[in-house]
C-alpha cells in the first residue's frame, strides 16, 4: 500500500475541471429529463392511440437498453445523420433522453394521484385544459413526485462517468487522463471515487428529508 | 455485416453478456440477502455495519467501481483480477446494495404478527428468517428484484470500456470493421432489449410460482 499525497495534490486542478463538467451534465441532464419526461407522461395519457402506443414503445425500449450503447449510438449516428454536435452535448442529450422515460413514469403515477374529484371539480367550472393542467393537476402532482424525481437525479450523478466513455472530460475522464500521464492510477480514481460518495450521500439524505416533509 | 463479424464477434458478445448477468445477479443475490437481513438484525453493531456497506456502494457509481477494482487494486494488494471478475464484483457488489434495500423493505413488510408468532412458538431468530419472514417476504421481492436485474443487464454494458468482450464490445468492434454505425448499434440495442424482455418474464413467471406456494394469486 503506497498512498501518495502528492499524487492527489496534482490532480486536484484536473479534478475540479472535472467536477465542473459533471455538474453541468447533471444540471442540463436534469432539466432535459425533467421536461421531457413530462411530455412523454403526457403523450402516454393521450386518448389517440396513434400517439400513446408509438410512445410508450419507445419509451419501453428506451429504458431496456443501456445508456452506453444509447451514448455510442447517437454519438456516431448523428454525425452519419449530418447532425454534429460536441461529446459533451451528446452525452447530455443522451443521458437528458435516457432518464427522461423514468421521470416519464413518476410524472404518469404523480398524475394518476391527483384525486378524481379534482378533475371532476376542474371540469364543473369549465376552466380550459391548458388551465386544468397548469393550475389544478400538475401543481399537486409534482408536490407528490418531488421526491422520487430527486432520486433519478441521484441516479443521473451516478451514470455520469459513462460519458467518459466518449471522452467528455468529466471525473472519470480527468482521473485517467491524469494516471495515462502520472502512471498514478491509485491516487486519482480513489479521489474520484470518494467525491462521488461525498455528493451523493447528503443528496440522498435530502431526498429523505424532502420525502418526510412532503408526506404529512 | 457479414456472417464472420457476426459469428466471430457479436455471437460469443451475446454469450459473455449472459454469462456476466448471470454471475453478477448470484454475487448480488448473495449480497442481497446478506446485508438486507443484517440491516433487520438485533444487534446495534452489525446493523451499523450492514448500513455503512450499502451506503458506499451505492453511494459511488459502478464503472467507477469497476475502474478502482481493475487498476488500483493490483498496485495496492498485488495480485490482478481478471477483466471479467474485476467487472463481476463491481457489479455484484453496486447492485447487491441496491438489493438489500428491496430485502429490508420486504422484510420489514411482513406483518408484526407473522413474526411475534415465531417468538410465541419459540423459533431461534434464525429459524424464524427460514421458516416465517422470508417464505412471506421473498414474493414481495420479485417486481423490485425484476427491474434490479434488468438494471444489471443493462450495467454489464459498462465491462465493454474495460475490453472485456461482451456484445457491446463486439458492436464496437464491427463498427471500425464495416463503417457504418447505425446498423449495429441498432442491432445491439435489439439484443438487450429482448434480454431484458425475457428477463422480465421469467420473473413473472417467478413471481406467479412463489406467490402461488402461498396461496396467494398474483396479479
Amino acid at each position: 500500500m503506497n498512498w501518495d499525497w502528492s499524487a492527489v495534490a496534482d490532480f486536484m486542478p484536473r479534478f475540479w475541471d472535472g467536477v465542473l463538467v459533471t455538474l453541468q451534465v447533471l444540471v442540463l441532464g436534469s432539466l432535459l429529463s425533467f421536461s421531457l419526461g413530462l411530455v412523454w407522461a403526457l403523450a402516454l395519457r393521450s386518448e389517440l392511440r396513434l400517439v400513446s402506443w408509438p410512445v410508450g414503445l419507445i419509451t419501453e425500449f428506451i429504458r431496456c437498453t443501456p445508456l452506453l450503447v444509447q451514448l455510442f449510438f447517437l454519438f456516431f449516428v448523428l454525425p452519419e445523420w449530418g447532425v454534429q454536435f460536441s461529446a459533451l452535448a451528446t452525452g447530455t442529450i443522451a443521458i437528458g433522453l435516457h432518464y427522461s422515460t423514468y421521470t416519464a413514469q413518476v410524472y404518469r403515477a404523480g398524475i394518476d394521484a391527483v384525486p378524481a374529484g379534482q378533475w371532476e371539480a376542474a371540469t364543473a367550472l369549465s376552466l380550459p385544459v391548458h388551465r386544468t393542467w397548469l393550475a389544478v393537476i400538475l401543481p399537486q402532482a409534482v408536490r407528490r413526485i418531488a421526491p422520487a424525481l430527486g432520486n433519478y437525479v441521484i441516479a443521473m450523478l451516478k451514470d455520469t462517468p459513462i460519458l467518459a466513455g466518449i471522452s467528455v472530460l468529466e471525473m472519470l475522464q480527468q482521473s485517467r487522463l491524469e494516471s495515462a500521464a502520472t502512471f498514478q492510477y491509485t491516487e486519482p480514481l480513489t479521489v474520484v471515487g470518494i467525491a462521488f460518495i461525498v455528493i451523493a450521500y447528503p443528496a440522498s439524505l435530502l431526498v429523505r428529508t424532502l420525502e418526510r416533509r412532503l408526506a404529512r | 455485416m457479414t456472417a464472420g463479424l457476426w459469428q466471430n464477434w457479436v455471437l460469443p458478445g451475446i454469450w459473455v453478456t449472459i454469462q456476466l448477468t448471470v454471475y453478477s445477479a448470484a454475487l448480488a443475490a448473495v449480497v442481497a440477502f446478506g446485508v438486507g437481513m443484517a440491516r433487520t438484525h438485533r444487534s446495534r453493531a452489525v446493523r451499523f455495519v450492514a448500513a455503512c456497506y450499502t451506503e458506499v456502494f451505492r453511494g459511488t457509481s459502478a464503472l467507477i467501481l469497476m475502474f478502482w477494482l481493475f487498476f488500483v487494486l493490483p498496485p495496492l494488494l498485488g495480485w490482478q483480477l481478471v477483466p471479467m471478475w474485476a467487472a463481476v464484483l463491481a457489479l455484484g457488489l453496486s447492485y447487491g446494495a441496491y438489493g438489500a434495500e428491496i430485502v429490508r423493505g420486504a422484510l420489514n413488510a411482513v406483518a408484526p404478527a407473522q413474526r411475534e408468532a415465531g417468538i410465541a412458538l419459540s423459533f431461534t431468530p434464525w429459524q424464524r428468517m427460514r421458516l416465517v419472514l422470508l417464505p412471506q417476504a421473498v414474493p414481495e421481492m420479485i417486481p423490485s428484484f425484476c427491474n434490479l436485474l434488468v438494471e444489471l443487464l443493462k450495467g454489464t454494458a459498462l465491462v465493454s470500456l474495460l475490453g472485456v468482450g461482451d456484445v457491446s464490445f463486439a458492436a464496437y468492434l464491427v463498427r471500425l470493421a464495416t463503417q457504418e454505425s447505425a446498423q449495429i448499434y441498432t442491432v445491439t440495442l435489439v439484443i438487450y432489449f429482448v434480454l431484458a424482455f425475457v428477463i422480465t418474464r421469467s420473473m413473472k413467471a417467478l413471481e406467479r410460482r412463489t406467490k402461488a406456494n402461498l396461496g396467494v394469486v398474483a396479479k
